[in-house]
């Protein structure tokens, strides 16, 4: 069936079962490949995405229960010639190794910053512990975090 | 000139074309074997390019990992890759350096001694001449050998190593697609497998209709076929969830003869003592004074562990006009092409591998054998990219896994309590069995009608710095030492490569011992070190970490809170490491802080570098405190983040990590230097917060419970 929803603020339609994933539909109908598969249990946050700004896997989220609401992604964010200032922030601090996790990561970062511009330590490795990172990036990420914070309550300048 | 001894990577690969090639675009793409798991050697590569020919930094494309263009430089393996294929670019470099500014003088009818290079333009007496690498690039022959005879820049003049740069390949990892994951070709096919549950099992029985009826549940419309071949089986379809869907129900409608039945007694390392080995003495093995007089003892384990790498491994192939190109995120492409050829029955020549990013591996995982999948697949759906993916349980279940160790000391102390004889006792499965090694196949290989035949594994040479034995020769002053070393045969799940190999747990009970004997010597753990230790790099770090540490103000031993040191130079020759751990023993153990000094000598991107420190610390952390691998049924029980537990955020420790300044030494590798210190300085610490040691990995509650109750 056709299901009609928003991905980084531009109208989508797509042709696909209820039950297809979101992480089926970005990879495969939509071509945004920044959103990764790493389990399909909602353990690792490899694929979590923001469904109206709250984080959400993708790997088990039908795309029936995502019609007509706003799905932001890594690709949403920015691009490497123009980084968001959180993808920035990751860059300064060299968070991040094979950096499979980020993509997740960001957009975790991204739901805690927007509800909450001033994370202590604390909040931050809150919003974080649903997310693995195997290489053992995680210092930096948190470092990352905190700079981006900064930054966006400096009015997005560094 | 004398010409200095070659690297391995250039008496393999002479022609100074395999390495380097200037491009139209003004920019140098330098290639090597060795490829990137996200531990930075593609950017150190680069710097260190772009250091010999006075290059910036973006002029220099590396091309990583491929069979057409690249040397051959094996596997991306043991902490070699920027002494071994770096030292290798350095040399090319300087010596077609030296060979432009050649031709350059020639057509300048000047002295090669008044050229100097700036952005790759050649200037005489400090003035532009015109000339550059690229107009003279068609008169450098490059099909020649490297010699290795031209002069090296001093280290003193370097500009680009040994300062910190960004991450060649992190903006795209952090902005949309960049792994072999993310390619998806024209009409590309997506493939999943069906897993023989070990070799000799075979497929009695496959309820084909009941797979079709859950792949059409799917309602895509897409089409499922189902390729057999022997015990392999594979579902492919252009829709990627019809495939998925397919494998997800597939082992419930197998019926597998001759499956395999393990027990959870055989996942512990205590299990291996008493099984078949191949047993082998190492050293000099001198006659032990008979009877010991002070003998001190210890024995200690790690279980089976995981690589765990964050990607299901992954991999796509074609075969067209007889021609099979793989794209692969396994760690030598060089190898994959030789070790596919058999298997497939085609010629070397016949086959292209290509490396694209997955995910850290750190180790031999499943990446090699999705590559092989791929291939079958493709081999047999002629003309039509395949995209093979394996499942997260699929990782898990079917990588070979990082060996149990038990390891147990035997030390005879002389009057002063120091160590007078030192045995080694190791029982331990192999820790290589990469294809092509010798005792390893891609794993779809044992699934085929003629599966390889079974040879006795074997583990690396102790020139190659050993497998079970790495590291187990103590770096202190020990006047005899000898090793016993009990290769397990068969163990009940496959074994290879993960970072460090035998390391963490040779050191764990090196470390450990030599705590106790300080206990029992009624001296400080690091007084004691250092009056045994005269290796001048090691006792310096453990004197700077102590420092950081604020070793002197340690408190008693037994309320609740530790600080435990230890020190290993990784491979008794890559990187030293000294790490001090703090740690809050309560039900578990928390490792609060870790304070980490290393020597690398000259380090080429030293950010990079502290990332791999810090990278190997947390994974050391995770595997000492939380990690094993469940054995249960038809094998791998542990198939999910739930039944295998690694370090979290919240459970991240605080780290201060650094190098000291070692730019007068040679590069030494850095990323496997960090596990096995960091696991001993867990365990003192957790011995100094207890006043009680345990021996066994992970370090759990349960274990924590039992040494209490024993105290």
């Amino acid at each position: 069936m056709a299901i009609a929803f928003t991905v980084n603020g531009e109208a989508k339609r797509v042709e696909a079962p209820e039950t297809a994933t979101l992480l089926d539909v970005l990879r495969n109908h939509l071509g945004l490949m920044g959103t990764r598969y790493g389990c399909g249990l909602e353990q690792c946050g490899s694929c979590m995405v923001l469904v109206d700004g709250q984080p959400v896997y993708a790997c088990t989220r039908e795309i029936g229960m995502v019609a007509d609401r706003k799905v932001t992604t890594i690709e949403g964010l920015g691009t490497p010639a123009k980084p968001h200032p959180l993808q920035q922030a990751f860059l300064d601090e060299q968070a991040g190794q094979c950096g499979y996790c980020l993509s997740g990561i960001v957009m975790s970062a991204k739901a805690l910053l927007d509800r909450n511009p001033t994370p202590s330590r604390v909040d931050i490795v809150a919003a974080l512990d649903k997310h693995l990172c195997r290489c053992g990036a995680h210092q930096r990420i948190l470092r990352a975090v905190e700079r981006a914070a900064a930054t966006l309550r400096n009015g997005g300048r560094a | 000139m004398n010409a200095r001894p070659l690297p391995a990577s250039l008496v393999d690969n002479p022609r100074l074309d395999r390495w380097i090639h200037f491009q139209p675009d003004r920019t140098v793409r330098i290639a090597t074997g060795k490829v990137e798991m996200g531990q930075g050697v593609v950017t150190a590569i680069g710097q260190i390019a772009a250091e010999e020919l006075d290059l910036p930094l973006d002029r220099v494309v590396v091309l990583s990992g491929d069979t057409t263009n690249g040397p051959d430089e094996l596997y991306t393996t043991s902490s070699l890759s920027v002494e071994v294929s770096g030292g290798s670019v350095r040399l090319v470099c300087a010596e077609v350096r030296a060979k432009a500014l050649e031709r350059a003088a020639l057509r300048l009818n000047c002295s090669r001694d008044d050229l100097t290079v700036a952005d790759g333009q050649f200037l005489q007496n400090g003035a532009a001449t015109g000339q550059d690498y690229w107009t003279v690039a068609g008169e450098i022959d490059l099909t020649q050998a490297v010699t290795g005879t031209a002069p090296v820049k001093p280290v003193s003049s370097y500009r680009v190593v040994g300062h910190s740069v960004p991450r060649l390949d992190l903006p795209a990892k952090l902005s949309g697609a960049a792994y072999v994951h993310d390619v998806l070709p024209k009409d590309v096919l997506h493939a999943r497998t069906l897993r023989q549950p070990n070799r000799g099992a075979t497929l009695a029985a496959l309820d084909e209709a009941a797979i079709r009826r859950a792949a059409a549940h799917q309602k895509t419309g897409g089409d499922l076929q189902i390729i057999r071949e022997a015990n392999f089986v594979a579902f492919v379809s252009p829709v990627e969830s019809v495939a998925q869907a397919a494998a997800a129900v597939a082992p419930a409608h197998a019926r597998w003869d001759n499956a395999r039945r393990l027990e959870p007694a055989q996942q512990e390392a205590a299990w291996l003592k008493g099984q078949p080995s191949d047993d082998r003495r190492i050293g000099a093995w001198p006659a032990p004074a008979t009877p010991p007089k002070r003998l001190a003892q210890i024995t200690v384990s790690r279980p089976y562990i995981a690589h765990a790498s964050m990607s299901p491994s992954c991999a796509l192939a074609e075969f067209r006009d007889g021609h099979l190109t793989v794209r692969s995120h396994g760690q030598g492409m060089h190898p994959l092409r030789k070790n596919l050829a058999p298997v497939l029955g085609l010629p070397i020549e016949a086959i292209t591998a290509q490396h694209l990013h997955g995910a850290g591996c750190y180790g031999h995982n499943g990446a090699d054998d999705a590559a092989l999948d791929a291939a079958l697949v493709a081999m047999r759906i002629p003309g039509r990219w395949i995209r093979l993916q394996w499942r997260r349980e699929e990782e898990f279940g079917f990588e070979p896994v990082g060996p149990a160790m038990l390891v147990t000391l035997h030390v005879d102390l002389d009057e002063r309590g120091r160590p007078a004889d030192w045995t080694t006792e190791i029982w331990s499965p192999t820790h290589v069995q990469r294809p092509g090694s010798g005792s390893g196949y891609l794993l779809a290989s044992e699934a085929l009608a003629n599966p390889p035949s079974e040879v006795a594994p074997f583990d690396p040479s102790e020139e190659r710095g050993g497998g079970g034995t790495r590291n187990a020769v103590p770096l202190y002053d020990v006047p005899a030492h000898r090793i016993l070393h009990h290769l397990v045969m068969r163990p009940p799940v496959r074994t290879s490569a993960l970072r460090g190999l035998g390391a963490l747990p040779n050191v764990f009970a090196i470390e450990s011992l030599i705590d106790d004997l300080a206990a029992r010597a009624g001296e400080d753990p690091v007084a004691y070190r250092l009056s045994i230790l005269s290796e001048p790099r090691a006792r310096r770090l453990v004197e700077l970490v102590a420092g950081r540490a604020g070793w002197t103000s340690r408190g008693p031993s037994g309320t609740g809170t530790g600080l435990g040191l230890a020190v290993a130079r990784y491979k008794n020759r890559a990187a030293y490491a000294a790490v001090v751990a703090a740690v809050t023993v309560q039900e578990t153990v928390k490792v609060d802080r870790v304070w980490c000094v290393a020597d690398a000598g000259l380090v080429v991107n030293p950010d990079g570098a502290r990332n791999q420190l810090e990278g190997g610390i947390v994974q050391a952390v995770s595997w000492t405190l939380k990690e094993q691998v469940k054995l249960d049924g038809e094998g791998i029980a542990s198939r999910d983040w739930e039944s295998y537990p690694i370090l979290r955020f919240s459970e991240v420790p605080e780290m201060q990590v650094e190098f000291v300044d070692g730019a007068g030494n040679s590069t030494l590798g850095v990323g496997e230097c960090t596990v096995g210190p960091t696991a001993a300085a867990i365990g003192n610490a957790v011995n100094h917060a207890l006043g009680v040691r345990i021996h066994d990995m992970p370090l759990t509650r349960d274990r924590i419970m039992a040494a209490l109750l024993k105290t």
